[in-house]
């Protein structure tokens, strides 16, 4: 695979970017959560102890309890885990599946091509959460499937994304010139189509990690997500729900959570996009 | 046997007007170490033909007739075949080297390409001749400025690199499409006398592609006029200007323009450039030729003889040969 270098003063310009300084620090904070999940919680989130369920935030309990008494602090930071792990999946799958077919579709044309992207269309013709709901319901609520749903319904969007940028890159004059030197259609794609693809993708998989943690939260939040006990934001939320008026904050943590991350995602994926389009960084 | 042998090579483009020959009849042939100019200008067929010949043409081109490369039918060849030909045996040098090298890889690793591919060699061996070449072509330094990118380079140091590219394998025949039309005329003759010393060195054929009647005429042995699809004449480069045998070719040579010559205004060709799909039936450039006849709009011309070697498609020739005072640019 191919390196893609940045040019000199490239680090000191990403500073100035004020959403990409933004992103990249609630992502990090996100990825910083979930990891400190795994070494401490303040609490355990699975100790359930009714004498203190519904507390308000206190010294102990920094965010409160919820309605069987568990520290919503520690459910949050073992939530993140759970957010990040099905966005790595599921945009894994996409990314993977939805670039080869995006790259082979540009590399073949002709009847491959049709086929790839009206499959594609087919695929959006049903809104995303509605097929999630179909595919968990089918094989069974739980983590898994919806990971898997979430995942297959991201390969379209970036066999579509890949196809365009890389039909964009096999009409320049470089392409001609490496067909001119007798390297075939494989060779070429993955020599130079793909690498003058990559930032592109990597800014399409940061947007579509987030649409994966809110598809991830809504799944759970309709039961068909993370199953009990596993903390989960969605969940966090539904169970919220029928308390909004005894205990507000307890839906407007999970909430401020999944706020924050897709926020944090969203402008990662825009600072990382006008930070590595050169055209854009010159008109600055 | 001739290297390169083109018989009856006919083009045709489908276009949502339906098909349209883009370029038509074609023959020529190419010895070792020959040098061919194809000039015409823009929409003539000269930069298909090339293409043609590499086998890069556009999915909606058809061809028919023959290219013979070294006694093998190049038309219908299978594309592993096709690959195995090209940047090997069949090398090509395009027009616009600012886009023609790869923004994200090393000068270095864009020249050794053809070499690990053809040659099989490991990428230590394939940098060692990529630096040797590109040596060779000029690039002071070579060994350091191997591993700069395409962007730390001038637009003729660029075309120089993509140069090194196309020679890497030792063609037999190198095709080079308008391969300075992109650069100040300074840079321009360096690069064509560059490229007419590595052809003799190595003794490979040259097809030089231009519009340019100055860079044909003093590059290339022998010289294919094309109007509209077609070789309007053909011949060798000193016969041809000696004797200009089409009417085509002598409003070119007339539109140049003439340094320190008292002339007020730039003779030009009447009329422009017809779209393909609108050419006459008969001879294409009926339309603005200056000795048209009735004849000329219904019957295409056959090749005639000029002198020996040296033929048009007119007509009229007896009118058209008339003396005529040329100087060779």
């Amino acid at each position: 695979m191919n390196t893609i270098s940045l040019a000199p003063g490239a680090w000191r310009r990403a500073l100035h970017q004020r959403s990409l300084v933004l992103g990249a620090a609630l992502t990090l904070a996100l990825l910083l959560a979930a990891g400190l999940s795994f070494l401490w919680t303040p609490w355990s989130p699975y100790e359930m102890d009714l004498a203190i369920k519904l507390q308000p935030p206190s010294a102990a309990h920094w965010l409160g309890t919820d309605a069987y008494g568990r520290d919503v602090a520690s459910l949050l930071l073992v939530g993140a885990r759970n957010s990040i792990l099905v966005g790595l999946i599921a945009v894994g799958i996409g990314l993977l599946l939805g670039t080869a077919l995006g790259l082979l579709a540009a590399a073949r044309r002709g009847w491959i091509e049709e086929l790839i992207m009206r499959l594609a269309d087919f695929t959006f013709a049903f809104p995303a959460i509605l097929s999630a709901i179909m595919l968990t319901a089918v094989f069974g609520a739980g983590i898994v499937n919806a990971i898997i749903a979430i995942g297959i319904f991201n390969i379209p969007t970036f066999a579509r994304v890949t196809r365009a940028l890389a039909n964009a890159v096999w009409s320049r004059e470089y392409i001609l010139a490496a067909r001119a030197c007798g390297r075939n259609r494989w060779a070429i794609t993955w020599e130079h189509v793909l690498p003058n693809i990559l930032p592109m993708l990597i800014v399409q998989a940061t947007i579509q990690f987030a649409i994966a943690i809110l598809a991830e939260a809504a799944l759970s939040y309709l039961g068909l997500g993370t199953q009990p006990p596993q903390p989960s934001w969605g969940r966090m939320l539904s169970e919220a729900q029928t308390l909004m008026f005894e205990a507000p904050l307890l839906a407007i943590w999970p909430g401020l959570a999944i706020a924050l991350a897709v926020l944090g995602l969203n402008l990662l994926g825009d600072g990382l996009r006008d930070w590595l389009d050169p055209r854009l960084n010159r008109a600055r | 046997m001739a290297l390169l042998e083109v018989s009856q090579l006919q083009l045709t483009l489908a276009t949502p007007r339906g098909p349209v020959v883009a370029v038509r009849d074609m023959d020529f042939s190419l010895e070792r170490g020959a040098t061919l100019g194809i000039i015409g200008e823009s929409g003539s067929g000269k930069s298909l033909t090339a293409m043609a010949l590499m086998g890069l043409l556009p999915e909606h081109a058809q061809l028919s007739g023959s290219i013979r490369f070294d006694g093998q039918e190049l038309i219908g060849l299978a594309e592993p075949e096709r690959c195995a030909l090209r940047g090997n045996r069949l090398a090509m040098i395009f027009q616009e080297p600012m886009t023609a090298l790869n923004p994200l890889h090393r000068i270095g690793r864009q020249v050794a390409e053809p070499l690990r591919r053809h040659r099989g060699l490991d990428a230590a061996q394939a940098r060692r001749q990529a630096i040797a070449l590109l040596d060779r072509v000029g690039i002071a330094n070579a060994a350091s400025r191997a591993d700069a990118y395409p962007h730390e380079f001038s637009g003729g140091q660029r075309q120089r690199i993509t140069i090194a590219m196309a020679l890497a394998c030792e063609p037999d025949v190198l095709i080079a499409d308008e391969p300075t039309t992109a650069l100040d005329v300074t840079i321009q003759q360096q690069i064509l006398d560059l490229i007419s010393d590595l052809v003799d060195e190595r003794q490979m054929a040259l097809i030089l592609i231009s519009h340019d009647l100055a860079v044909v005429s003093q590059n290339v042995d022998d010289m294919l006029v094309m109007y509209g699809g077609s070789v309007v004449e053909s011949g060798a480069t000193e016969a041809i200007f000696g004797h200009l045998g089409h009417p085509y070719t002598r409003a070119l040579l007339a539109a140049r323009p003439h340094l320190g010559a008292a002339q007020s205004r730039l003779q030009t060709i009447a009329g422009s450039v017809p779209a393909l799909a609108d050419l006459p039936a008969g001879c294409p450039f009926a339309g603005r030729c200056a000795h048209t006849m009735d004849r000329c709009w219904q019957e295409r011309p056959a090749v005639a003889r000029v002198d020996a070697g040296h033929w048009a498609r007119c007509l009229r020739p007896e009118v058209v040969q008339a003396p005529f005072a040329a100087n060779p640019p």
